[in-house]
C-alpha cells in the first residue's frame, strides 16, 4: 500500500498476509467478514486518517508523546481509521501496541484472580493471555531486539534475567497463564522506559479508551462492584496512556457501542470519558470523524458495484444510488448493512 | 346483472314503505308534524333565537349542544328532524270503501313498477314515431349526445324508494335496459326531462383542493408547508428548495430519530416517487403517536408540501398512488364481553 496523501476517497489494498500479521485482533468484525467475502482487504483513505498521518510524520519524538482522540457518531469509521494508522506505523517499523477493544477487559470476564504482585488488585488471565498472543504475532521482529533491563520474578521458581529479549517474557506469560497479567505489566513498563532512548518508535493504539475510566460490570465474589483501578490490565494501560514518556504517539478511539452505562446518543469525549477520564487525558488532539462525504460515498458505492455486491437491478441506477444515500444518511455502517441484503 | 357487493344502510333498514299497508296513520303523522313545529319554537326560545327563522341546521346544532354524545355512528345520536324524514313514506290504502282498487294494475302485484314500464314504453313509441316523421320529411336527425359519462342511472334501492315497492334484480335490469334504449335513440331529446328523472349526476371526484403557491423566505429560497396526521400523530413539514436531501425531525437528524429502516423508507417515498431525492431539504416537527404513526404523518405532510413544487398531472399521480390520502385506520374500540376489539375470551366447554 502506497501511503499517499491527496488520495482522499480512494480505497487501497492490504495484502492478506500482512493483514494476518499486523491485525490479528484489531479489525471490526463486519470488516473481517467483508475481507473473507471479497478475498481482499480494502480500506478507504479518509480525511481524519490523513490528518493523523500528517501529524505523526511531523511530530517531534523528543517531546512527550502526543495524544490523539478519535471520536464521532456511531458507525462512522473510527476503528477503521485507527487500523489505517496502525498499518501505516507497522509499515514504518514502529512497535505497535494495539488493544482492540478496552471494553472487552471490563465486562464479561469469567475468571478473576487476585493478583500475586499486588494484593489489592484483580487479574484477568484469559484476556491477558489472548492479548499477549496477538501482540506476539504482530510484533515478532521487534520483540527479539528489545532487551529487559531488570530481573523479574514469576512466583517462587521462575525468573527472567536481565538482558533477555522481551519475547521470552511474552512466552512466559503465555505459558503460565496465572501470571499473564503481570507479564503484560512488565512488557508495558519495559517498552515505556526504552522508547525514551529512541531505539524504536512506539505507537499505543487503544480502541474504546473510555472503558478505562467508566464502570465495570464485573463483581467480586462478595458481590461488590469492581472499579477499574482494581484491574491490573486497566491499571497498566492507564500508565501507558499517561503523557510522561517520549518517542512515540498515542492514538485512541472513543466507542459508544461497547461502553457501559452511557446513553446511546453520547459521542463527544467529554460525555463518554467522564470527568476522570477527561482530566487524565487532558491535553489531547481531538479528531472528529464525520459521515461519508459525497466523494467517499461515491467511491464506496463504486466499489460495491465493481465487486458485484449489489445484485438488485435498481441499485445500478442513479435513482438507486440516491436512495441508498438518503436511507443510509451517508453513514458507513448503515450503508454496509443496507447493501448487505441487496 | 350486477349485484351490489356492499349494501348501504338504505337496504339494511327494510323498505318499510314497501311492506304492508300503513303502520302510521295520516292523522298520526299530522300530529307528529304539529308537535315537531311546536318543539322547534320551544327550542328556538330556549336557545334565545328567533322562532320564525329557525332552520334545520340550527336545530341540529342546538341538539348537539344540549345532548352531546360521543358515539361514532351519526345516526345513533339524538336527533330532531321533520317527521317526513323520520317516518318513511308509506303506501296509502290502495282500494276504496267498496273494495275496488284505484289503480288498474293493482292485481299485478307491483302496480307502480308495471305502470312505470308502460309509461316508458309509451315514450319510446313516441320517439320512434317522431323519428319516422322526421325521416319522412327528410329533415336531419339532431343528435345531441347526452353526457353519459357524468351521469348514472338510479340504483335498485333508489328505484325501490321511488316506487315504494320491492323489486327483483331482473325487473330492475329490464327497466334500465329500456331506459338505455330510449336514451340511445336519436330524437330522445324530446323526452329528456322524463329521462332525467331517472338519472343522477356523478359527483365530481376531485374536490378541488387548492394548491398553495410557493412562499419565499429571506434568503430567496422557495419553501412550502404541509400538515399530516396518522393515528394520533400529527406532523408539520416545511420543504425547502435547492437542498441536499437532508431531513431534520424535531431538531434531530433522521438517522438518529428513526433508527428503523422502515420508517426512513416511508419518509423517502414521496421524494422517490417524484424523483427528487436530493433536491429538497426538509424540517419537520411531529408529536404524538408512536414510531410508525409519526413516520406516516410526516410522509403525508411532506407529500402535501411537495404539491406546490410539482405540476398538476404529478399531483394527480400522487393522489392515485395514495400519497395524499389521510389514513383512516385508528385503534378499534374494545367491546364488553370480549377481551379486545375482536378477540373473544377463551371458550371453555364447561
Amino acid at each position: 500500500a502506497k501511503h499517499t496523501e491527496h488520495h482522499e476517497g480512494r480505497l487501497y489494498d492490504i495484502p492478506l498476509e500482512e493483514v494476518k500479521a499486523v491485525f490479528p485482533h484489531g479489525l471490526p468484525c463486519r470488516f473481517q467478514q467483508q475481507i473473507q467475502t471479497f478475498n481482499e482487504a480494502r480500506v478507504m483513505v479518509r480525511k481524519p486518517a490523513l490528518e493523523l498521518l500528517a501529524y505523526l510524520k511531523g511530530s517531534n519524538f523528543a517531546h512527550p508523546a502526543v495524544r490523539y482522540v478519535i471520536y464521532g457518531e456511531r458507525g462512522t469509521g473510527k476503528t477503521m481509521t485507527l487500523c489505517h494508522v496502525v498499518h501505516y506505523c507497522s509499515r514504518q517499523g514502529w512497535l505497535v501496541l494495539h488493544i482492540p477493544d478496552a471494553h472487552l477487559w471490563v465486562k464479561n470476564c469469567k475468571e478473576l484472580l487476585q493478583s500475586s504482585y499486588n494484593k489489592t488488585r484483580l487479574d484477568q488471565p484469559l484476556q491477558a493471555s489472548v492479548w499477549l498472543k496477538n501482540f506476539k504475532t504482530s510484533n515478532e521482529r521487534l520483540l527479539q531486539e528489545i532487551k529487559t533491563q531488570k530481573k523479574y520474578m514469576w512466583g517462587k521458581r521462575e525468573s527472567t534475567e536481565e538482558g533477555r529479549p522481551l519475547g521470552e517474557v511474552v512466552e512466559q506469560g503465555l505459558a503460565r497463564v496465572r501470571s499473564a497479567s503481570d507479564a503484560v505489566g512488565v512488557v508495558l513498563r519495559e517498552i515505556k522506559q526504552q522508547s525514551h532512548r529512541g531505539s524504536f518508535r512506539l505507537l499505543v493504539a487503544v480502541d474504546g479508551v473510555n472503558a478505562l475510566w467508566g464502570r465495570t460490570t464485573l463483581r467480586k465474589e462478595d458481590k461488590s462492584p469492581v472499579s477499574p483501578e482494581e484491574l491490573t490490565l486497566v491499571h497498566h494501560l492507564r500508565k501507558m496512556v499517561m503523557n510522561d514518556w517520549s518517542g512515540g504517539a498515542i492514538v485512541t478511539t472513543l466507542s459508544q457501542t461497547g461502553s457501559l452505562f452511557k446513553p446511546s446518543s453520547a459521542y463527544t469525549p467529554q460525555e463518554l470519558l467522564g470527568k476522570e477520564g477527561f482530566d487524565a487525558l487532558d491535553p489531547f488532539v481531538p479528531i472528529p470523524v464525520p459521515n461519508y462525504s459525497a466523494r467517499e460515498f461515491e467511491s464506496c458505492y463504486g466499489y460495491y458495484l465493481e465487486r458485484k455486491w449489489l445484485q438488485h437491478e435498481k441499485a445500478h441506477t442513479e435513482d438507486g444510488k440516491a436512495e441508498l444515500q438518503f436511507l443510509s444518511g451517508s453513514n458507513p455502517r448503515q450503508l454496509d448493512r443496507l447493501a448487505g441484503p441487496l | 346483472t350486477l349485484r351490489l357487493v356492499c349494501t348501504t344502510t338504505a337496504v339494511q333498514r327494510k323498505n318499510v314503505g314497501a311492506s304492508g299497508p300503513e303502520k302510521y296513520t295520516e292523522a298520526f303523522i299530522k300530529k307528529q308534524i304539529e308537535e315537531f313545529n311546536l318543539g322547534k319554537r320551544h327550542l328556538a326560545n330556549m336557545m334565545g333565537e328567533d322562532p320564525e327563522t329557525f332552520t334545520q341546521e340550527d336545530i341540529d346544532r342546538a341538539i348537539a349542544y344540549l345532548f352531546p354524545s360521543g358515539l361514532f355512528d351519526k345516526q345513533a345520536r339524538p336527533m330532531m328532524k321533520h317527521p317526513t324524514e323520520v317516518f318513511p313514506e308509506q303506501r296509502k290504502i290502495q282500494w276504496g270503501e267498496d273494495g275496488r282498487p284505484f289503480h288498474f294494475l293493482f292485481y299485478t302485484g307491483k302496480q307502480s313498477y308495471y305502470s312505470l314500464m308502460h309509461e316508458t314504453y309509451e315514450k319510446l313509441l313516441n320517439v320512434q314515431k317522431h323519428q319516422d316523421q322526421l325521416i319522412a320529411q327528410d329533415l336531419p336527425l339532431q343528435k345531441e349526445k347526452r353526457n353519459l359519462a357524468g351521469s348514472r342511472w338510479l340504483t335498485k334501492i333508489e328505484l325501490e324508494e321511488m316506487l315504494l315497492e320491492k323489486l327483483s334484480d331482473d325487473e330492475y335490469s329490464r327497466f334500465i335496459q329500456l331506459l338505455q334504449k330510449l336514451a340511445a335513440l336519436p330524437c330522445a331529446d324530446i323526452e329528456e326531462t322524463y329521462i332525467q328523472k331517472f338519472s343522477k349526476e356523478v359527483p365530481v371526484q376531485l374536490q378541488k383542493v387548492v394548491i398553495e403557491p410557493l412562499q419565499y423566505d429571506e434568503r430567496g429560497v422557495a419553501f412550502s408547508t404541509g400538515e399530516g396526521k396518522r393515528k394520533t400523530a400529527s406532523a408539520t413539514a416545511v420543504v425547502y428548495d435547492n437542498g441536499t436531501g437532508k431531513i431534520t425531525v424535531n431538531g434531530i437528524d433522521i438517522l438518529h430519530y428513526f433508527p428503523v429502516l422502515q420508517d426512513r423508507e416511508q419518509l423517502l417515498f414521496p421524494f422517490q416517487f417524484l424523483g427528487r431525492i436530493g433536491k429538497h431539504d426538509m424540517v419537520c416537527t411531529v408529536s404524538g403517536g408512536g414510531r410508525s404513526a409519526q413516520a406516516g404523518a410526516i410522509r403525508l405532510a411532506s407529500a402535501k408540501a411537495l404539491r406546490s413544487f410539482v405540476t398538476e398531472k404529478e399531483v394527480e399521480f400522487m393522489r392515485q398512488a395514495g400519497l395524499l390520502t389521510v389514513d383512516p385506520r385508528v385503534k378499534e374500540r374494545k367491546k364488553p364481553g370480549q377481551e379486545g376489539p375482536r378477540r373473544k375470551f377463551t371458550w371453555k366447554k364447561r
